[in-house]
């Protein structure tokens, strides 16, 4: 993947996506439908975005809105969720949903492509911090 | 220092078939959509064998295979079900350095810690539940002098078993020694990073087994794993991974109302109190000896050591002594039997290690050695290596929190026991912890103030049959190891009998 592929792209104020993300979130939503991402925490395949056809992962008081994302070509946003407890921990940095070569990842619908999500992420800066919405 | 031979390579003491199916009803099947997957080694990247792509008609076949074998299973004598399982043990450890070498080249773990650790301790597991079944008793409560309650154990029939692929062979082992023992019948799903070794396994004990009493599936968690875990015949589902797939796995299990064994990882906390330093003697070595444990396992272990907690009064003298204990770790080819640590398990994982390496620096964390890949040349130039880590910082950083399932440790100082305490509990997971004192009293009391499954008091990463593992908070429900293990797998049958002669009195 080009260094061009990977530039994070300007949607959404906690998380974005890369173009390669991008490419595979519109084929994927060809395939299952409208989508939903779940960061994971701990373990074998954890620490990752998992990815899940829109209501397949029941979210609830325990969880965190983080934001949704964009994509041309995909109707609509498609929302991102992180437990709420792991959020606190998270809060004070920007996610990038990116995509590597590999896989095996829960039940995330992009293994069997060979790929898997993966989240890069940055330390918001102060101006950033003051401007974002509590979640 | 002696090097194995590739599994591939002439004298290699293990060869995996080109292609392996699905293992239903004691033999093996094709996929029914006829697809395959490759599968390669994180040694060196390269693909080594193709596996069957299940999908949810695989994973029916197996639970019909499963179903159908329960019944007569279920009814076997304990002593019958101890029997197969102390001939797979057998079986197992006359084979024990062909299986060694499969699951290094399956995993990219260094063999010297498969022969001596993996696999002698998965056969040291059969031979524990073996003799487990054979000393379980049921219970006999008296109400009164004419009624009798009696507690029986019975199986629950088909169980699904969800492996991950940092131990494949011990960790199926963990779960499939006593559901077989308590006379389940198992649908087992190899984790699609490492699905072949279980296959070398299952060739060396395939005729011990009764058809149908254990099944294969192979696929892709989505594809093969979720239907397994929604089948409404599948009497229980147990589950290592993650948190988020964990959750799905109980919300599933919801709709089918059974129970659920997950094991979900950690962030485990490594405390060295002031008097481990108070000479350089053999303990002393021995915690320093229990830091660099971080990178046992190249780090992907669910009790990985991942926070190291050091007094404030002994960090100057302490940290140097560790750095360079972690440094002397020999990173190579994994069938070198010198090699302390190889190859994270798959590129993901390698990747994933990599971006929170960048985001502990751009934290502000400082690496005090690592910190990045190693390219060890040659063939291994496509592997996946990253040299051991360790960080300095903070326990709010998100390297501090989250589990990186790599050779990398967070190191930071506290002032005294509470603060210790205090910061040790500060995650939110809590599987395992490690305690390092002199003073029996002070071991004691931080160990019970843990909230973690397991405290290791004075060693780490000793993963003993009889000693119960499983997590507090975040890192999962139910316990591993351990006779109460066969609890997990049974039902409780009570029989209340009246001996009296006379009417209850209602009517």
């Amino acid at each position: 993947m080009s260094v061009q592929e990977r530039r994070p792209r300007p949607s959404g104020k906690r998380v974005d996506l890369t173009d390669a993300a991008a490419d595979l979130l519109r084929r994927l939503t060809g395939q299952h439908g409208p989508l939903m991402f779940h960061q994971s925490g701990g373990c074998c395949d954890g620490s990752s975005p998992m990815c899940y056809p829109l209501g397949e992962f029941r979210t609830g008081r325990a969880d965190a809105h983080v934001g949704d994302l964009t994509v041309d070509g995909v109707d609509e946003p498609i929302p991102v969720w992180m437990s709420a407890s792991q959020f606190e921990y998270w809060r004070h940095t920007h996610l990038t949903i990116d995509v590597v070569p590999g896989r095996g990842s829960g039940f995330s619908v992009e293994a069997p492509e060979g790929v898997r999500f993966l989240v890069r992420s940055r330390l918001f800066t102060d101006d950033e911090l003051s401007e974002l919405d509590d979640v | 220092m002696a090097r194995y031979a590739a599994p591939g390579e002439p004298g290699s003491i293990v060869t995996f078939q080109p292609r392996y199916d699905h293992f239903i009803g004691g033999e093996y099947v094709p996929p029914a959509k006829g697809q395959y997957f490759e599968n390669p080694t994180p040694v060196t990247g390269g693909t080594f064998t193709e596996i069957a792509r299940g999908t949810a008609e695989d994973v029916d076949r197996a639970v019909a295979a499963a179903e159908g074998a329960a019944a007569a299973w279920g009814r076997t004598s304990p002593a019958e079900r101890a029997g197969v399982l102390n001939k797979i043990a057998d079986r197992i450890e006359q084979n024990l350095e062909a299986i060694a070498v499969a699951e290094s080249w399956e995993n990219g773990k260094p063999v010297r810690e498969t022969l001596a650790a993996d696999i002698p301790l998965a056969v040291d597991h059969f031979r524990y539940f073996a003799g487990a079944i054979r000393a379980q008793e049921g219970s006999i409560s008296q109400i009164d002098a004419d009624t009798v309650a009696y507690h029986f154990h019975e199986p629950l029939g088909v169980v699904a078993q969800i492996i991950p692929w940092n131990f494949p062979i011990l960790m199926a082992t963990w779960k499939l020694a006593p559901a077989l023992a308590a006379g389940n019948t198992v649908v087992l799903k190899p984790a699609e990073q490492t699905p072949a070794s279980i296959h070398v396994l299952l060739d060396l004990i395939a005729d011990l087994v009764p058809p149908g009493v254990l099944n294969v599936v192979n696929g892709f968690g989505v594809e093969a794993g979720k239907p397994l875990a929604q089948h409404p015949q599948v009497r229980k589902v147990a589950f290592t991974g993650e948190t988020t797939t964990g959750r799905l796995i109980m919300q599933y299990a919801s709709e089918n109302i059974i129970p659920v064994t997950l094991e979900l990882g950690g962030k485990s906390p490594n405390i060295f109190f002031a008097d481990v330093a108070d000479s350089r003697d053999d303990f002393y070595d021995k915690a320093q000896e229990g830091f660099a444990m971080f990178a046992l396992n190249q780090g992907e272990v669910c009790t990985c050591p991942s926070r190291a907690l050091i007094q404030s009064s002994i960090y100057s003298t302490f940290m140097p002594d560790a750095i360079a204990r972690v440094e002397r770790i020999k990173q190579g080819h994994p069938l070198d039997t010198d090699t302390m640590i190889g190859a994270q398990a798959s590129n993901d994982q390698f990747e994933k290690i990599l971006s929170y390496i960048d985001i502990g620096q751009k934290e502000g964390a400082k690496i005090l050695t690592g910190g990045e890949r190693a390219d060890l040349g040659g063939e291994l130039s496509g592997g996946y290596y990253i040299r051991p880590t360790v960080f300095e910082g903070h326990n709010k950083m998100r390297i501090f929190q989250e589990e990186i399932f790599g050779p990398v440790v967070s190191v930071t100082r506290f002032d005294d026991y509470a603060d210790a305490i205090k910061i040790a509990n500060d995650t939110l997971y809590g599987l395992g912890a490690g305690v390092w004192s002199r003073d029996g009293n002070t071991a004691y009391r931080a160990g019970r103030e843990i909230q973690a499954g397991r405290v290791w008091t004075n060693c780490f990463h000793a993963y003993p049959a009889h000693a119960a593992f499983g997590g507090y908070k975040q890192s999962g429900m139910g316990r591993e190891n351990h006779k109460m293990m066969l609890d997990h797998y049974q039902q409780t049958k009570n029989l209340l009998v009246s001996y009296s002669q006379n009417a209850q009195g209602f009517f």
